[in-house]
């Protein structure tokens, strides 16, 4: 390779280019607020649409405007969902990150670039091919308006790459036909746009490329939605009425799905009217409070939050637990401690949300891993916090929450009826009924509440956060008070029976190793566990959480191997630390597999943990 | 303990309101606050009325925050559901609760401390929203449960009881209601109950964020000499801008006052407010002209009470969302799950 050749299209590689169908993986480098987002969305839906599993990934800044961004998709006919290492073709459209986009290629992978002002040879790769076109001269000459050139520049790559690596124009003429339905003028001018540029491709670039589509049918009956939008879904079918909400990154666009579906499925058909309110609240503080004075009154509310909400919001938890009042926080975790990193993924939260507050509090979570989970533990959040009369906490992280993925589809069982828990009705207190608002009278430790107006003179009670008797009478007594202490804990063993259950998943052989996971880490754990049965010749079993508090099939999967690995997304093996806590095991058994840098986590992260610890000398490295 | 239940000695002669009830039934368990407490008389008009508006106990949530006032609700309205909840926070309680059912009545009792301090901003949002509620703030410029530091609302130079002075500007809770929109705003003296108990009914007859500053002297630890909340201070700067009657529906008007100085206010729901002025010209439904008048007097030491402020045409917080009529915690599974059918569609348009 030399310098002049860097502004002709095509730079052969030194060593073979890579050559793959339906398997590999496409990273686009972007500028922020330059629309290539939707370009973006629409190149990953187009492949959807022939049928091939593709993972997009939006890795983007706290920022608005000028900064990096980056949309990585994963390719996998195999159906491998989680993020893999090495970029096989790069879409390099930002001069400001280009030397670490081009460092990220694999070895006979491809990049595709801008190559409007000639580069230097020292900017790219021996070992990779360039395919390089003049977008920017290319979109000038075509466009004069300056907002035109900077949103068909995007669909023109969009074309270009079609030709590329070979998908169906129709199906992208298809995509951008419903994208803009009704507005026939954009339709034609991004067809043509999109034409522009697969010409070019196809009379200048090489095409094919060695990276190929071919239809497939690997995508099912499966449904493409991101995690927070399927959560609110969740939290309508589980009959929220109440949002309060305070704008934070990754949970925003859990609220503002809420309020979207709301208006297209809670309205009433004759009247206009809402049967539902959702207030975006001054902080996090008033969203919590209207939260639970919400679910005092005898409505399913919520609130979506992340970690630094969590931490505002403590004091009122406590108040939850200890006064038993149902509420519901959505918490998509973000790399924290403090501000951290806003807009990367972490499962971070998970020891603050089990134990939020002063004193002795404990709080049950669900631990959705995709957005079909997130829908089910939606929906059944609402149902458990009346049902266990406090907090609920629904965990996600941006990973899950705030990029679409292929899930499932959603469900819903007509004959199922929301459980409102222990209400005490009007005819119930007039028939004489006792009611004791901290009464334990079926043995569960899940006493009778009554909805505020229900009887004129039966059933009233005074809700406090300060200590009292069974009948909600305010005392300082250390019996009374311990009394309750003790069957809040003992309503923790009825949550136990109540939560989701972890899934056991084993491996052909018996063994005595074993890995636990949960949440956004399960997409990777597969392909991992192919990796360390290459590496190592070791087979795993494995346990998926879903619920805290752990139910007795996570104890018996603890007893029955000798090592067992904790994959996880923080520092401090905060899982590790729950299930150390309430199982008293030993934690020697535990080894800690940690992934935090903020970048979702990689089967060949896993691998390399797990088959370490397994072979400390590795008969033959990871093919890397 | 400090649950003290009140004896139920019921005079058979007690006198009945239209619903039935006696004075008794809308009381609660004796107060455990200080002798001469000022909130005590709070809560005692509070009390009266609820009876003389013939509200039905059970049908009225009294929430409140921490500290001396938002205790009160023990003490009054036994039969209604109370939810004291944590410092600085009843507005955002009060709030959910109001959406969740639109039916009830809800009554806010908070302190100084709880509203202007540590709650400044719920205090100051749930106002905003135009929350229906009847918001009231014990105010007596201390924190009486730790034992006598300033408040928010302390005066500039007000000495507290070990004689050191009080350096930050005082927050007027009226002011501030008035500047951000509750649409009925007065401020009363817990040693004036002819004065605070028609505020109170005008108070739970307003569809919107109604507002009461009331002076509550501590007597412990803000009635001395150099206070600025104490009963004789009070008493001596107070200056009423009008004095008012709750006419209900059932009460005949009888113009028996000279014109133009006496106005009626009818609120949206039918409630009249029958105000005498006091202050020449003060109309309480002129929102600037309000705020420029207790300024005013403010700059000359007065202590400005009465009806401040009315819109008797306000919108609340539902209005503005417009949610339907029936309470959320009423609901049926049908009218809360959209059901399978529209899923599967949803699924449908999603790949």
């Amino acid at each position: 390779m030399s310098p002049q050749d860097a502004a002709q299209p095509l730079m052969g590689s030194t060593v073979p280019p890579i050559q793959a169908v339906n398997d590999f993986v496409v990273k686009f480098a972007n500028v922020n607020g330059s629309g290539s987002a939707s370009a973006n969305q629409l190149f990953a839906k187009a492949i959807l649409r022939m049928g091939i599993p593709v993972t997009p990934r939006n890795i983007f800044p706290s920022n608005i405007q000028g900064l990096p961004t980056w949309y990585e998709m994963r390719i996998s006919d195999k159906g491998h969902m989680g993020a893999r290492e090495g970029v096989d073709l790069m879409v390099a459209m930002n001069p400001q990150t280009w030397d670490e986009d081009v460092k990220s290629i694999r070895p006979g992978g491809y990049l595709f670039y801008d190559n409007t002002k000639p580069l230097p040879a020292s900017k790219f790769r021996a070992d990779i091919t360039v395919v390089g076109m003049p977008l920017t001269s290319f979109t000038n000459a075509a466009y004069a308006v300056p907002r035109e050139r900077q949103l068909f520049k995007n669909i023109i790559y969009v074309g270009a790459l079609s030709a590329l690596i070979n998908i169906d124009p129709k199906v992208i003429e298809d995509l951008l036909a419903e994208q803009f339905r009704g507005r026939d003028k954009l339709i034609a001018a991004n067809h043509k746009a999109l034409h522009m540029g697969r010409d070019y491709a196809l009379a200048h670039l090489p095409c094919p490329l060695g990276l190929q589509l071919a239809a497939s049918d690997k995508v099912g009956d499966r449904i493409f939605i991101d995690g927070n939008a399927a959560a609110a879904l969740g939290a309508l079918y589980g009959g929220a009425t109440v949002c309060a909400w305070y704008p934070i990154t990754p949970s925003s666009s859990l609220a503002e799905a809420f309020t979207r579906y709301c208006e297209r499925y809670r309205k009433d058909k004759e009247t206009g009217k809402k049967r539902y309110a959702i207030v975006q609240a001054e902080d996090e503080l008033a969203s919590i409070g209207m939260v639970i004075g919400a679910g005092w009154n005898g409505a399913r509310a919520f609130t979506a939050t992340s970690g630094p909400g969590i931490s505002l919001m403590s004091e009122f938890i406590g108040l939850s637990y200890f006064a038993e009042i149902p509420a519901v926080i959505f918490d998509v975790q973000r790399s924290g401690p403090s501000t951290g990193m806003p807009t990367r993924t972490q499962q971070s939260d998970i020891k603050i949300c089990a134990y939020a507050s002063h004193g002795d509090t404990k709080h049950p979570l669900l631990l959705p891993e995709d957005p079909n989970e997130c829908f089910q533990f939606g929906a059944l959040s609402m149902d458990l916090a009346d049902r266990l009369q406090t907090t609920v906490f629904v965990v996600l992280d941006l990973e899950i929450g705030m990029n679409e993925r292929l899930t499932a589809p959603l469900q819903w069982d007509d004959s199922r009826k929301l459980d409102r828990g222990k209400v005490m009705t009007s005819d119930e207190l007039q028939a004489g009924k006792v009611f004791g608002r901290y009464l334990d009278v079926d043995g569960d430790a899940i006493p009778y509440r009554t909805y505020p107006g229900t009887h004129p003179t039966k059933g009233g009670y005074f809700t406090r956060g300060t200590s009292r008797d069974e009948f909600a009478r305010y005392t300082e007594a250390g019996d009374a008070y311990q009394r309750n202490m003790e069957r809040l804990l003992k309503k923790w063993d009825t949550a136990k029976t109540l939560m989701p259950k972890a899934v056991r998943t084993d491996a052909a052989a018996p063994t005595k190793l074993g890995v636990i996971y949960y949440g956004s880490t399960s997409p990777a754990i597969p392909e991992a566990l192919e990796l360390i049965a290459e590496q190592t010749g070791a087979s795993l079993n494995q346990l998926r959480l879903r619920a805290f508090p752990f139910g007795p099939e996570v104890e018996e999967f603890v007893d029955a191997h000798d090592t067992i690995f904790v994959v996880e997304q923080n520092r401090d093996a905060q899982m590790r630390m729950l299930l150390i806590n309430e199982l008293e095991c030993n934690p020697k058994k535990l080894v800690r597999v940690l992934h935090y840098n903020g970048a979702p986590i990689t089967a060949e992260f896993i691998a390399r943990g797990i088959a370490a610890h397994i072979n400390p000398t590795p008969v033959r490295e990871a093919a890397e | 303990m400090t649950y003290l239940p009140k004896p139920k000695l019921a005079h058979p002669e007690l006198q009945k309101n239209d619903l039935g009830y006696t004075r008794r039934d809308y009381e609660g368990s004796i107060s455990t606050l200080c002798a001469g407490c000022g909130h005590d008389s709070i809560s005692a008009a509070i009390i009266r009325a609820c009876y003389e508006l013939s509200l039905p106990p059970h049908r009225i949530a009294k929430l409140s925050g921490i500290g001396c006032s938002s205790k009160t609700p023990t003490y009054f309205l036994g039969n209604s559901h109370g939810f004291n909840s944590v410092h600085g926070r009843m507005p955002s309680v009060l709030t959910g609760a109001n959406l969740a059912n639109r039916e009830l009545i809800y009554l806010g009792v908070s302190g100084d401390g709880d509203s202007a301090s540590i709650g400044f901003g719920q205090f100051s949002h749930s106002i905003r929203r135009g929350v229906n509620m009847t918001y009231i703030v014990e105010n007596n410029g201390v924190y009486g449960l730790t034992k006598g530091q300033f408040s928010a609302t302390a005066d500039r130079g007000a000495k507290n009881k070990r004689g050191v002075e009080n350096m930050d500007e005082a927050i007027d809770m009226v002011g501030i209601a008035i500047q951000l929109g509750a649409t009925y705003v007065a401020r009363s003296f817990s040693g004036d109950k002819n004065q605070l108990v028609p505020l109170i009914k005008g108070a739970l007859q307003h569809n919107g964020a109604a507002f009461i500053d009331t002076i509550s002297p501590c007597v412990m630890f803000n009635n001395h000499e150099g206070s600025t909340k104490s009963y004789d201070y009070v008493r001596e700067h107070n200056e009423a801008v009008n004095f008012m009657d709750v006419v209900t529906g059932r009460e005949e008007i009888t113009v028996d006052y000279e014109p133009g100085t006496t106005e009626i206010v009818r609120q949206h729901n039918g409630g009249l407010l029958k105000l005498r002025k006091l202050a020449n010209d003060y109309d309480v439904t002129d929102r600037v002209a309000a705020m420029n008048f207790l300024e005013t007097r403010k700059a000359r030491g007065e202590i400005v009470t009465g009806l401040l402020y009315v819109d008797p045409d306000a919108e609340d917080l539902h209005g503005y969302l417009e949610t339907a009529e029936k309470p959320f915690n009423a609901l049926t599974d049908e009218e809360l799950v959209p059901g399978a059918a529209a899923l599967a569609k949803l699924n449908a348009s999603l790949r």
